[in-house]
């Protein structure tokens, strides 16, 4: 029985009988806790004043609007949170941040929850954005610098979608803009870094 | 005086045309610059599902290689990896356990001299934009143009511009002889990292910007950003295709217009890597290419 449950239990045997109030209980006190631990940024000073959703370009795409996943983070509501696709079409653009009179950095604890989404074994809304980020941080990995189209090439065997994008890439090939070879300068020098990925299939 | 200079992975592979105009315009102007050696990835959108402590390592790595080369003040063209700088130095001065785990990582220990320039910083300083003007050779003129700044250049932490209102690349396309075009949607997001896994949203915010532009009656789109270039240029086909309407909007770096208007060679102002043929409007516009 948790603790606000055998409050509410002693309350019908001394007094009148009501509801437990079930407004904050622990575990939303963690949620938020954790993001404050892993971003840096204090989400309980959100007042939700809805100025990061008036904002957002991707808003209008996304499940749960950013103040929504602010407010859903205070009340502990995980699940719906590290489930939504907010998480992972928010494209860091930081208008939100610029704007938010509170200084909360909604950027930073997107990129909190979507860590948190790997971790803890909850399947991503948008799998793709997922597995592009990843394996764009594996190239850094791997290379020191970004091989955009080992990136793609693994992307597209994820996805399957082998025929989006020819056009584009074909263009970009022509132009010689598409780096063929890998880029060796700063292969091994990641090595003194800790990459603390989390290596789950998406 | 030297300046660092961070080149990054889009500048050496998708938009070399920014590197060599913007190398092209330090050398006619005097500025000198050495590469970091052995540079690293400043880790992009990828560090987006990093933790904290990686998504500051990364980009703070090369920044202790330049201080190791005596490097203090470094210039970052790419508005992406300028931003992931500029955050990065933020978060290690306002978090000292942060900071110290990073320096053990690196081997490095700060020095407050440390110093990340965007070149539209160094460019739009008054001296600077007075030099452009004096020593323009081609006329510009006939050229109207809309800045676009997108989300990195104003909203990082320790900016140099407004953060609604952003004017240094206005105030260089001025210099250099441009029509400049008033709009609204110079600060507004163009999809970014989107474009490769959420095309429509990338398509649909970028195609906003270009009808914007066009309202306003411009010519060309200049840029400072990689991520902006390749959704607004190299996707302008794709999003005509989509929207059903038709743009034919150039898209220029701004070293590339700032080059042109100082006579850079043509070679080294790589308009043929374009995907709109941007030739057109420089053409009508001056004496390019005489």
């Amino acid at each position: 029985m948790s603790e606000v449950e055998t409050l509410a239990k002693n309350e019908t045997r001394t007094g009148p009988s009501r509801p437990a109030l079930d407004i904050n209980p622990p575990e939303g006190a963690r949620l938020a806790a954790a993001v404050k631990l892993a971003a840096n940024t204090d989400v309980n000073a959100c007042f939700q004043c809805r100025k990061c959703t008036s904002g957002c370009p991707v808003a209008y795409a996304m499940d749960y609007t950013p103040a929504q996943i602010m407010h859903a983070i205070r009340l502990g509501l995980k699940d719906l949170v590290l489930s939504s696709s907010t998480i992972w079409l928010c494209a860091a653009c930081e208008t939100c941040v610029a704007r938010c009179p509170q200084g909360v950095d909604i950027v930073k604890a997107m990129d909190a929850l979507r860590g948190m989404c790997l971790s803890e074994g909850y399947k991503p809304k948008e799998p793709e954005v997922a597995a592009f980020y990843k394996y764009s941080l594996n190239s850094i990995q791997v290379f020191g610098r970004l091989y955009e189209l080992g990136v793609m090439g693994r992307l597209k065997l994820a996805t399957r979608e082998f025929r989006k994008d020819w056009r584009l890439g074909l263009g970009l090939f022509k132009r010689g803009k598409l780096k063929v070879i890998p880029d060796f300068g700063s292969v091994g020098e990641m090595r003194r870094m800790e990459f603390r990925v989390v290596r789950r299939k998406v | 005086m030297k300046y660092g200079y961070y080149s990054g992975c889009c500048l050496n592979s998708t938009c070399k045309d920014f590197d060599v105009s913007i190398r092209s315009v330090f050398r006619i102007l005097g500025v000198e610059v050495e590469e970091i050696k052995n540079w690293v990835c400043c880790g992009s959108s990828a560090v987006h599902v990093a933790p904290r402590y990686l998504s500051v390592a990364l980009p703070l790595d090369s920044m202790a290689k330049a201080q190791k080369q005596g490097l203090d003040e470094v210039l970052v063209p790419c508005a992406a990896c300028y931003a992931r700088f500029k955050t990065g130095l933020h978060d290690i001065n306002a978090d000292g356990g942060l900071k110290r785990e990073v320096e053990q990582a690196l081997k490095h220990t700060f020095t407050d001299k440390l110093r990340i320039i965007s070149p539209l910083e160094l460019l739009s300083a008054a001296e600077t934009v007075d030099k452009i003007r004096k020593s323009r050779k081609t006329d510009l003129s006939g050229l109207k143009v809309v800045c676009y700044y997108g989300c990195y250049l104003s909203r990082v932490p320790d900016h140099f511009e407004d953060t609604e209102f952003p004017q240094s690349m206005d105030r260089l396309m001025d210099a250099a002889g441009a029509q400049l075009v008033d709009w609204g949607s110079r600060t507004d997001c163009c999809g970014g990292s989107l474009s490769v896994t959420r095309t429509d949203i990338a398509r649909k915010l970028s195609n906003d910007i270009l009808s914007a532009a066009k309202k306003a009656g411009a010519e060309a789109v200049v840029v400072s950003c990689p991520f902006c270039h390749m959704n607004l240029d190299a996707r302008q086909g794709d999003i005509e295709a989509a929207y059903g309407i038709k743009y034919d909007m150039p898209v220029y770096y701004f070293s590339q217009v700032i080059g042109a208007a100082l006579g850079a060679p043509e070679k080294d102002l790589m308009l043929n890597m374009h995907f709109v043929n941007p030739k057109r409007v420089v053409e009508k516009a001056g004496t390019y290419g005489h």
